[in-house]
């Protein structure tokens, strides 16, 4: 795996966050976005979205997995975008202007993830979160942080960390080939 | 401002410190010294003993302070500088940025290790050769000064601020205080430069003094007090009329030679402001977008009718000469003279050469050049490491020389200038040079050319940049793990910059390292493959041209080569080496462009076509993403989109389309 050792660009803007991959500690309530990838619901950790905005052209890296769409410009930095659907292995995204790209920063790093739409924002207590059973619905399971129980569904915590760790460009490009 | 800041702080400003110390000793060993040298070394040493005090640096404090014993008698002229107490010095001071850095990461140096030092340094203090009568034990700081020889009967001290005095954080009424602590003291105030009230800038320092100290005290006593004002005020201290003391004439002279030392002249050191580098970089980065913005201007300037506004284009002229100006300034701020790299280097060559029983001179010119901080910085590992090299495999040992009809003392010469957009580093020596017979038996035996591969003498000196290639015979500490050029080339080459290595066998090697100015901005070709846009360095491009049909050839298993002139040079399609869709295929009917690589000879790119030529701002891909093969960074054009930038030396390494590159050069070399 290549590891997040290299530092952040200076003079981006934001403050670097802890990026809270786990789920909150009992007790504690934590809010996260929605969004969708189909009829699936992901929630993403809210202190770790820095902004939402709609999909546009990616210039393609060379080398890369087949869930990296590229990278864009946003205000000067340069941002790689993730299928989240190509992540967890349902194919890739047929991206339209009514697409949807959240920017995420973790400790490390920034990314946008690519998807549906963003439908709401949520507060879950830490008692509400559920682990994610050990054989999961072909999403591996590492890249899920726990599972909470909604009317009419479930909404899957994506544990944004391991995420967003890129495979090495060699192993990706083994993938490809 | 936190703890671990000031701390931070002492060590950066007594890194500087050691620098000029360094700087001083070096004026003084080559006789190049004047009157302010001594001073300087001592204010050096007196400021990193002072600010360990304050963090409790007791080690460091014992040990600058015997050194600021020494030099006080240096500096009264009680003793001579001779070149072993110079050496002594340099050593003292070897070991005092050692205690420094140890202390800068929280370790301790072992036990005893400055012990042997300061014994040395006590017993030239208080050798009997010694002119003072009296010798103070160094472990009482103000004592030397207070043993000295009396000089007349006071001093008279006019004493006037700059303007700026109290915004250099300094307190005259300290040092007021301070002087009566010496002695009867009377204070005179001249009012005479105050304004009236309307006038009156509360920051700027505008009363002067005349005091009249009346003891007996040496000068430098006096002096010490004023040891950090000197440069913000006009400073003179003149001995009070002798009214008794006449019986001791060699005193009084020694006196009035010192008095010139007193008025100082003005520092030659030019005015600095302390910047944070962030703060730097967001101007850089600012001022990296404002290029991209303009870049966008021009090119719907360019759409525009010129009847319909026609100063535009004269407008965005004159904006983009600007904003050139602008970026030069603003990368100005961000470069360094060498010498904070380059002066890490004597001691290196004393160590090794006294490790390797050596006999060996540096000589370094042109420590003043400036190079982006980020460069400098990097520049270290690289320059220390053929430092190495030259040293150990480079120089033959003194009986060897004299054998081979050498002066005994070998000669490194390390220089830096600048020639156009670029540094030139040089490290030369003139040792046994590269043995070629030797190099490529070993290249062979490695099986790093083919066994009967025919190389020019060129093409053998590039070998020892390959990787896991060492001519050492045996592997020692110095050098010889075989993990040396090749990654000296891969830093430099990180850093946008080549190498190359020129040498005579039984005369000298010469390594010539070109570096660009600053990383941050860079001239870019635009060329286009399919639907991306691609950024090619201008400094690596050759040529470029529309090839015809009947150039192409095609070798067996390798791939395509181009035929130039009569030479065969590898064809890398870019849309291959990148997997890009819905590109030209046919080289003649794209255009390849012939780029130079360190490793690799010429390349030839095909891509679909040009686009044009602009200062494109390099942007880091590692921050967010990671490094990708063949791809230097990334920039934004003007239209707003990523363009990748080309790792031209990266590309030709890449996997498939380096063998079919590196054997397609052998392929022609064995045509030649």
């Amino acid at each position: 795996m290549q590891t997040l050792m290299q530092p952040r660009q200076a003079g981006t803007e934001a403050p670097p966050h802890t990026g809270l991959a786990g789920p909150p500690q009992m007790g504690m309530a934590a809010q996260y976005i929605t969004c969708t990838l189909g009829d699936a619901e992901y929630g993403i950790d809210i202190l770790s979205v820095r902004e939402i905005k709609g999909w546009t052209e990616t210039t393609a890296l060379p080398h890369a997995a087949p869930w990296v769409r590229g990278v864009i410009n946003l205000r000067g930095t340069i941002v790689p975008i993730l299928d989240l659907r190509a992540r967890f292995g349902q194919g890739m995204t047929v991206p339209t202007a009514m697409h949807v790209v959240v920017i995420i920063q973790t400790a490390t790093r920034m990314a946008g993830l690519l998807v549906d739409a963003v439908s709401d924002i949520i507060t879950v207590a830490a008692e509400e979160i559920r682990p994610v059973p050990e054989i999961g619905a072909g999403v591996p399971e590492r890249l899920l942080g726990g599972l909470i129980p909604r009317e009419g569904g479930m909404v899957s915590l994506v544990s944004l960390d391991n995420l967003i760790t890129m495979p090495d460009a060699e192993a990706a490009s083994g993938l490809l080939s | 401002m936190g703890f671990d800041h000031l701390r931070a702080t002492y060590f950066e400003e007594s890194g500087e410190l050691l620098e000029s110390a360094y700087a001083q000793l070096s004026a003084l060993a080559e006789d190049r010294a004047d009157g302010d040298t001594m001073h300087a070394l001592f204010r050096a040493i007196h400021s990193i003993k002072g600010g360990g005090g304050a963090f409790g640096f007791t080690r460091l404090v014992g040990l600058a302070h015997v050194m600021e014993t020494l030099l006080d008698r240096l500096r009264d002229g009680a003793l001579e500088g001779t070149p072993e107490r110079m050496a002594l010095l340099l050593k003292a001071t070897d070991a005092l940025a050692d205690l420094l850095a140890a202390e800068q990461r929280d370790e301790a140096m072992p036990a005893g290790f400055e012990d042997g030092l300061i014994a040395a340094l006590a017993a030239v203090v208080e050798a009997p050769g010694a002119a003072a009568p009296t010798m103070a034990a160094p472990a009482a700081p103000a004592a030397p000064a207070a043993a000295a020889v009396p000089e007349g009967t006071g001093w008279r001290i006019e004493f006037r601020p700059h303007a700026a005095l109290f915004r250099h954080a300094n307190e005259p009424l300290l040092l007021i205080r301070a002087l009566r602590a010496l002695g009867p003291l009377t204070v005179s105030a001249a009012l005479d430069r105050l304004p009236g009230l309307e006038a009156l800038e509360p920051e700027d320092a505008y009363l002067a003094w005349t005091l009249v100290l009346a003891a007996p005290l040496p000068r430098a006593a006096v002096e010490e007090i004023f040891e950090f004002v000197v440069d913000d005020c006009d400073l003179s201290i003149d001995p009070l009329v002798p009214a008794v003391v006449q019986d001791d004439a060699p005193v009084m002279a020694a006196a009035a030679v010192a008095a010139p030392a007193g008025a100082r002249p003005e520092p030659t050191a030019a005015q600095s402001v302390r910047v944070d580098v962030a703060k730097v970089d967001r101007l850089v980065n600012l001022v990296g977008e404002l290029v991209i913005n303009q870049a966008m201007l021009l090119q719907l300037g360019s759409t525009v009718p010129p009847e319909v506004c026609p100063g535009l284009v004269a407008g965005l002229e004159t904006l983009s000469q600007h904003l050139r100006e602008l970026q030069e300034g603003v990368m100005a701020i961000r470069t360094q003279p060498v010498k904070s790299v380059f002066s890490r280097m004597p001691r290196l060559v004393r160590e090794l050469a006294a490790q390797l029983g050596k006999d060996v001179r540096l000589v370094v010119t042109g420590e003043a050049t400036e190079i982006d901080k980020t460069v400098v910085e990097q520049l270290a590992d690289p320059l220390t490491h053929l430092l190495r090299n030259a040293l150990d495999h480079g120089l033959e040992t003194p009986e060897a020389r004299e054998a081979a009809g050498k002066p005994r003392q070998g000669t490194v010469h390390l220089s830096a200038e600048q020639r156009g957009g670029r540094i030139l580093i040089e490290l030369s020596d003139d040792g046994r040079g590269i043995d070629r017979a030797r190099v490529l038996a070993r290249a062979k035996e490695r099986g790093i050319v083919a066994p009967d591969a025919v190389l020019s003498d060129g093409e053998i000196d590039e070998l020892i940049f390959m990787p896991g290639f060492s001519t050492a015979a045996a592997v020692s500490s110095v050098s010889g793990r075989g993990v040396g050029m090749d990654v000296v080339r891969r830093n430099i080459q990180s850093l946008g910059g080549r190498i190359a290595v020129e040498s005579r066998f039984g005369e000298g090697s010469r390594f010539v390292l070109s570096l660009p100015l600053t990383l941050a901005v860079m001239d870019g070709l635009v060329v286009s493959v399919g639907r991306e846009a691609y950024i090619l360095p201008i400094a690596a491009i050759v040529e470029s041209l529309r090839p015809r049909p009947q150039d192409i050839d095609e070798v067996v298993g390798r791939g395509q080569v181009l035929s130039i002139r009569g030479a065969y040079i590898p064809l890398l399609p870019l849309h291959r080496a990148f997997g890009v869709a819905d590109a030209v295929l046919d080289p003649s009917r794209g255009i390849v462009v012939i780029v130079e690589t360190d490793n690799a000879g010429r390349v030839g790119l095909l891509v679909d076509d040009l686009v044009g030529q602009q200062q494109v701002v390099v942007k880091s891909m590692e921050a967010n993403y990671g490094t990708i093969a063949g791809i230097g960074g990334a920039t934004i054009l003007g239209n707003g989109r990523v363009a990748l930038i080309l790792d031209v030396a990266g590309l030709a390494t890449l996997p498939q389309a380096g063998a079919s590159a590196r054997h397609a050069t052998a392929a022609a070399v064995a045509l030649h």
